[in-house]
């Protein structure tokens, strides 16, 4: 888990940087902001832990066979729409996401379709939505982004066909 | 629109210089968390009425031991957000990334999120912390899908073991016009639906 590593010693890295700067504005300010991350950090513990403790189950029951069975590489835009469905329907984690784009592959799925669901698994995996953004961002902003977003699994999917994969 | 809610991303340039920066408005447990909980518990017992309790408890341990590791970062998350509305100037944000900072602000929001550090527990936190301090949607549109399409972190950690390097570079092509056509459009429709902005300069 070298990336994981990477990604920990940047972020602290970054975390510890900008502590510093507040703390150069002074005391005071550097308290509340470390208390307003602090009472964030409290108040999303309770989501972050249904999403993650949950998700093991959620994934468990999915029939995975089901949603890479509907992209085969002739399904053409259907295949693309249906990719792009089974996207945002995806529950999980990174591992879960990737992990059926490449079971997919596998068992022959074309690249466009592919493409079309990696994206729109990226930008609506419904559980990512309700357990990570909204907690964070005003809900008004969540759903505006997702429905905004929506044209784009199958722009990446157009892009894929016209470019094919080298 | 005469009170705007404290979340309302509308920059306020005459008001620049408010002393406490709005908190952020704390959801009780919403509808989001109950439809989820529930659907949590369906499978649970499914997963038990299909491999009976080993089958539960070895999700749960495994899961647990992913939550303790992603915790830390969690708390890492928020305190980056915190510190960054407490860091950046309002007025220097929203002319950089306010609804008048044209392709650059789009551009700008998209290297943002393309080299932020972590995952969801960074970029939520960042993104929101971004709006208070008075970037408008589009450009925050810019940098949460440019860190969702195109971020380094999950591509690296996740999506280069499982889909390999050939797979992953194409797709990062190919989405790399993604985060600021995205953010062109929620641009583009937010000044149709909220219309009360400032004229473009």
């Amino acid at each position: 888990m070298n990336a994981a590593l990477i990604i920990d010693i940047t972020l602290w890295g970054s975390v510890a940087v900008l502590g510093f700067m507040v703390w150069q504005r002074g005391r005071v300010v550097a308290t509340a902001a470390a208390r307003e991350g602090t009472m964030d950090f409290i108040n999303i513990v309770p989501r972050v832990a249904l999403g993650v403790i949950g998700s093991g189950y959620i994934a468990a029951v999915l029939p995975q066979e089901v949603i890479t069975g509907w992209f085969g590489a002739d399904s053409g835009w259907l295949g693309v729409l249906m990719a792009a469905v089974a996207g945002a329907a995806t529950p999980g984690g990174p591992v879960i996401g990737f992990s059926l784009g490449a079971v997919a592959m596998k068992a022959g799925a074309g690249s466009p379709q592919v493409i079309a669901y990696v994206t729109a698994w990226a930008l609506f995996a419904f559980q990512r939505l309700i357990l990570w953004e909204i907690p964070f961002m005003p809900e008004r902003f969540v759903w505006f982004r997702a429905a905004v977003s929506l044209p784009f699994p199958f722009l990446a999917a157009a892009i894929a066909m016209a470019i094919g994969k080298p | 629109m005469a009170e705007l809610p404290l979340k309302d991303p509308a920059p306020a340039d005459d008001a620049a210089d408010t002393e406490p920066r709005p908190g952020r408005i704390r959801k009780p447990v919403g509808w989001s968390m109950i439809f989820i909980a529930v659907l949590v518990a369906v499978c649970v017992v499914l997963v038990w009425r299909r491999d009976g309790v080993h089958g539960v408890t070895e999700i749960l341990f495994s899961d647990l031991e992913l939550f303790g590791g992603i915790l830390p970062r969690v708390l890492a998350g928020c305190l980056l957000g915190a510190f960054i509305a407490e860091i950046l100037p309002h007025e220097k944000v929203s002319r950089a990334l306010g609804p008048n900072s044209g392709l650059k602000g789009l551009l700008i929001g998209t290297a943002f999120g393309a080299i932020l550090p972590g995952g969801p527990f960074t970029a939520y936190p960042v993104a929101a912390a971004l709006l208070t301090v008075g970037a408008d949607f589009g450009a925050t549109i810019a940098m949460v899908v440019s860190w969702t399409l195109i971020g380094y972190g999950r591509a690296i950690a996740w999506e280069l073991p499982i889909m390999g390097i050939d797979f992953t570079l194409w797709r990062i092509a190919i989405s790399l016009p993604i985060p600021i056509l995205a953010g062109a459009l929620g641009r583009f429709v937010y000044v149709r639906m909220y219309p009360k902005v400032e004229p473009p300069s």
